[in-house]
């Protein structure tokens, strides 16, 4: 059965030429490494999962950072819809200034459509210094704020004289680009140009590391953290969960950067690259075999031998601590098949752990993707550009010759990029099996199609396909906000994850759904029809 | 928990700070759902729709669906009639609802796309139906944008000249299925014929049944809707929500009105009954004054654990005065009653109500938010919080125990299902907050003090 031609069968024209290239059977014969069409435009009137510039940049990248009083420049919606509801956890440090349970927006009305929000805006920032003297104000624009032109960024530039605080505004009306995505870029950008490498303390480990693209959704930060604290990391600044200002101000003096969820901050990678000669690497904190291979690389970027020891040491350590509960839970999962619908990272990340349960993916899918995402860096110069991805802006940095470190020889630096991938990610497509689907923008019509057709055992989505697939008798987990759970990275974070699936699996609701009598009426009609039969 | 809230109160203008409302789209999108085979559609960048549906998903733990014209850039620019027009020709063919019920958003009223001339330009199927209501969230509240996307309804659809056959037309305010559900129970208790409109029962507590119904059985059929324009006489259930579309039938189809508070406790309840009755012609059921005694009852029972207790309502105008009336009724204090929707008619009608029951004294506060409640918690605290899931900030960092209700609670299930409207809804009610401020009660008590009988 081929479900992608099912599903393109019952599209119109328009929309069959569309979503054609954006769905993959994989068959390793015809190609082993075949191109998606991605990050392109969603359809209008086509239910996506997809958000939108702001939620990127508000929601995912910036809205984390806990020193900061970030104010939402629009009407009241965009900030309250943003407001305690993606589990980014996060504790104050000593001096206590933790802004992750408050809102803040300029809650806009009609006038200030008519005659601009930017003096709604000073005083909003007024206030807030005046309540919370918050060391540094960010500030992110909804959809009106670009039409009415509200200069968002002088008011911000303002503010850093009259108060003498860090502000920094990022333009990142929804409209931009084709999802969050275009947020990320936007909030990646901001983060570079006007935080990073503004405080120039020295870390006090010896060996600094930045984790960048996690967002400590459930605690997942934490246990990571804890994970490299004990091999013996310094960990600078995470980006951005539990992250803060302060921190990332300081994250030029790491010498590593460890990249976590590839789309969403490869950008400040990159550009740490260019301005400070930072090195970076893809990791995968999800799925045992995946952690283990990370901090072996990791181990190997420093080239200590007491790190590759102490690595060895705390794998072995870890992963015997949580041998008996991983084993009581694969033979409970053993066999069982998972969809997985994410981001931009995560139903790449879960396949590995997915496996270690003896669970197989059969389909996997990204929301807001580009193609190298999906397979591999190397194809970023083949993607053309389009008039959306112009929209946002490629930040113009240059070599910070002050800053400007190299960690490794030359000649180190070529080995490992062979030997643990320095700087490169591969992509998902290649670590799928044949036969299996791989889908960007995964819509409401093919995600009941392929429920149907695949019937997985397990659907990980979001909050907006949960209880389609669960109505339909799938069990659905929220795969962005844990349905509530967490942590899931690190060894810890796998038994919870395996704990999570065979709870939702086992659930007694899931029997009692046919009534008894449904049952009998059914028995009694087939026994019938079989004694017609005989 | 809101370690940064100061107790000293400064003046705010600008700066909104934990808010107590939302933007119009999303009450427009849950409007919609309660009408039958409704695809709502947001007119705009497809990230508020992602939001709304995140949110009503996480209230009602039930599918939300809603499309979006997915504006970009170039769409802001030159006007989004083109991806309407697109949106439109793909729901119908892809998801076939029997009507697209289209809302605005900032983005799409700021460029001013005009959308009644757009949809009046398109090709619409045969025997389906385009409709539109203009929210832009930088005006009122989702409560707001829920009334106008009724009117909208009302203004495409209602027709005179169809035939109700003298029923009443009833239009809830923003209210749960479960609220709904009994709400037509009380109706027919009473013996009243009546269409209501819009009605999310059926379609926001859909059964478990391994299958599922894009469009559930449940909501008002575009039958229903027209047929409201020859009710013999319209029920409007709270003035924020209801009034300004019982006016919009009124005057496009000359039915003329009662807007009534939201029937929650016993006076309100008691209104809605006795116009109910009135309309119906009959005499109020025995069997429902046997209901409302039963609700007495409990809270003369109970009275000893309500009596003076200091209360801070907040949430939605319509759901905040039936609370403040039953609370009221309960013997405790209001303190504090606030609603992040602006509108002076919220202060006018809450301070009539504490006057008729001599309470003196109470902050109340329309366009108010969550940050101001707590510095005048922190001022001059409360036995209770009563309102939505946002104030369980609050409830820890001060402790003080919460009863939820009203919208949006995200961290509790069920709840959807249970009314609050109605004697019964009251009789739910009145026994959340007992259990609530006897549970703190005995929590607080010294050993010897725990008394097993109370």
């Amino acid at each position: 059965m081929d479900v992608k031609a099912e599903i393109l069968g019952s599209y119109n024209a328009k929309v069959f030429k569309n979503r054609k290239d954006h769905i993959l059977r994989i068959n390793k014969a015809e190609a082993e490494n075949p191109e998606i069409a991605a990050n392109t435009r969603a359809i209008p009137g086509i239910m996506t999962n997809r958000g939108c510039c702001y939620a990127g940049c508000k929601g995912v990248v910036v809205g984390p950072l806990k020193d900061a009083v970030t104010i939402t420049h629009g009407p009241i919606g965009c900030g309250f819809y943003s407001w305690g509801t993606r589990r980014n956890k996060a504790r104050p440090d000593e001096d206590g200034r933790n802004f992750i349970q408050y809102c803040f927006s300029t809650d806009m009305q009609e006038p200030d459509i008519v005659f601009g929000g930017d003096k709604k805006l000073r005083a909003a920032i007024r206030e807030a210094m005046e309540i919370f003297k918050p060391r540094s104000i960010l500030i992110c624009s909804t959809c009106p704020v670009g039409l009415i032109g509200d200069d968002i960024h002088s008011v911000a530039a303002e503010a850093e004289r009259e108060y003498g605080i860090t502000c920094v505004a990022f333009s990142c009306e929804g409209y931009k680009g084709v999802s969050q995505s275009g947020g990320h870029h936007i909030a990646n950008n901001g983060l570079m140009k006007r935080i990073i490498g503004s405080n120039d303390l020295a870390p006090t480990g010896k060996y600094p590391v930045n984790l960048l693209g996690e967002y400590n959704i459930g605690g997942d930060g934490w246990e990571v953290e804890r994970i490299l604290r004990r091999i013996g990391y310094d960990v600078v600044s995470v980006f951005t969960g539990d992250g803060s200002v302060q921190a990332i101000s300081r994250a030029h003096t790491a010498t590593l950067n460890l990249v976590q969820c590839h789309r969403s901050i490869n950008y400040v990678a990159e550009m740490m690259k260019t301005a400070y000669g930072t090195d970076w690497l893809k990791v995968n904190f999800i799925g045992l075999k995946s952690i283990s291979g990370s901090l072996r690389n990791l181990a190997q970027y420093f080239g200590a031998e007491e790190l590759m020891e102490r690595t060895e040491e705390v794998i072995a350590g870890e992963t015997a601590a949580i041998a008996d509960d991983m084993a009581f839970f694969r033979e409970k999962l053993q066999g069982k098949t998972a969809a997985l619908f994410v981001g931009g990272s995560r139903s790449h990340h879960y396949q590995e752990l997915l496996s270690e349960y003896g669970v197989s993916t059969v389909l996997a899918g990204y929301e807001f993707a580009h193609r190298d995402d999906y397979e591999g860096r190397e194809i970023i110069p083949a993607i053309r550009e389009d008039a959306d991805s112009k929209n946002i802006e490629q930040a113009e940095i240059m070599k910070d010759e002050k800053r400007y470190r190299v960690f490794l020889s030359p000649q180190r630096y070529e080995e490992l990029k062979n030997t643990i991938g320095l700087e490169d990610y591969k992509g998902m497509i290649r670590d799928m099996p044949d036969g299996t689907y791989v889908v960007d923008d995964l819509n409401h019509f093919e995600t009941g199609v392929f429920a149907d057709l695949l019937k997985p055992d397990i659907f990980f989505s979001g909050i907006k396909d949960k209880y389609v697939l669960q109505k339909g008798g799938t069990l659905s987990r929220q795969l962005h906000s844990y349905d509530y759970s967490g942590p899931y990275a690190g060894y810890k974070g796998a038994v919870v994850f395996g704990r999570d699936l065979v709870m939702g699996l086992q659930a007694p609701a899931w029997g009692m759904v046919s009534p008894p009598w449904k049952i009998n009426a059914e028995k009694s009609a087939a026994e019938g029809q079989r004694d017609s039969h005989a | 928990m809101l370690d940064l809230t100061p107790k000293e109160i400064s003046p705010r203008n600008a700066l909104r700070i934990n808010p107590c409302k939302t933007c119009q789209p999303v009450g427009a999108l849950y409007a919609a759902l309660g009408v039958r085979r409704c695809m709502p559609h947001s007119h705009g960048s497809q990230g508020c729709v992602s939001y709304h549906r995140s949110l009503l998903t996480r209230h009602f733990k039930e599918p939300a669906i809603a499309a979006s014209s997915s504006f970009t850039e170039g769409a802001s620019v030159f006007g989004g009639g083109a991806n309407l027009r697109t949106a439109v020709k793909n729901i119908f063919d892809i998801y076939d609802p029997d009507v697209i019920a289209v809302h605005t958003t900032c983005l799409s009223e700021t460029i001013g796309d005009d959308l009644s001339t757009i949809i009046l330009d398109m090709q619409v199927p045969e025997g389906k139906v385009v409709v539109h209501a203009n929210t832009p969230s930088y005006v009122g509240s989702h409560v707001t944008g829920y009334a106008n996307m009724l009117a909208g309804f009302i203004r495409y659809l209602a027709r005179g000249e169809s035939s109700s056959g003298g029923a009443a037309a009833v239009l809830p305010g923003f209210l749960n299925p479960g609220d709904l559900r009994e709400l037509k129970r009380l109706l027919k208790l009473v013996g009243l014929p009546f269409v209501m409109f819009p009605d999310q029962s059926g379609v926001m507590d859909a059964p478990m049944t391994n299958t599922y119904e894009m469009y559930p059985q449940g909501g008002a059929a575009i039958e229903d809707i027209r047929a409201l324009g020859s009710c013999a006489k319209a029920l409007a259930l709270g003035f924020f929500a209801c009034a300004e579309p019982a006016d919009v039938l009124e005057k496009k189809c000359k039915v003329p009105n009662l807007v009534l508070p939201l029937p929650i406790g016993i006076m309100a309840t008691d209104e809605l009954v006795m116009a109910a009755a009135e309309a119906a012609g009959t005499q109020v059921p025995a069997e429902l004054e046997e209901e409302r005694g039963r609700l007495l009852d409990l809270m003369l029972d109970a009275n000893p654990y309500f009596y003076d207790k200091k209360v801070a309502v907040y949430g939605d105008p319509d759901t905040v005065a039936g609370l403040t009336g039953f609370v009221l009724e309960l013997g405790m204090r209001p303190a504090y009653v606030l609603t992040g929707t602006p509108g002076e008619a919220f202060t006018r009608g809450i301070d009539a109500q504490l006057e008729r029951f001599g309470v003196k004294g109470c902050k109340v506060k329309a366009g108010a938010d969550l940050f101001e409640l707590h510095q005048w918690i922190k001022n001059e605290p409360v036995d209770l919080l009563l309102g939505t899931s946002y104030g369980k900030q609050i409830s820890k960092a001060e402790d003080i125990p919460l009863v939820r209700a009203g919208f949006p609670i995200l961290d509790r299930y069920g709840h959807s299902y249970m009314p609050i409207v109605g004697y019964r809804g009251g009789m739910l009610l009145a026994e959340k907050i007992a259990g609530a401020l006897m549970d703190r009660q005995d929590r607080d008590a010294a050993d010897e003090d725990l008394d097993v009988v109370m």
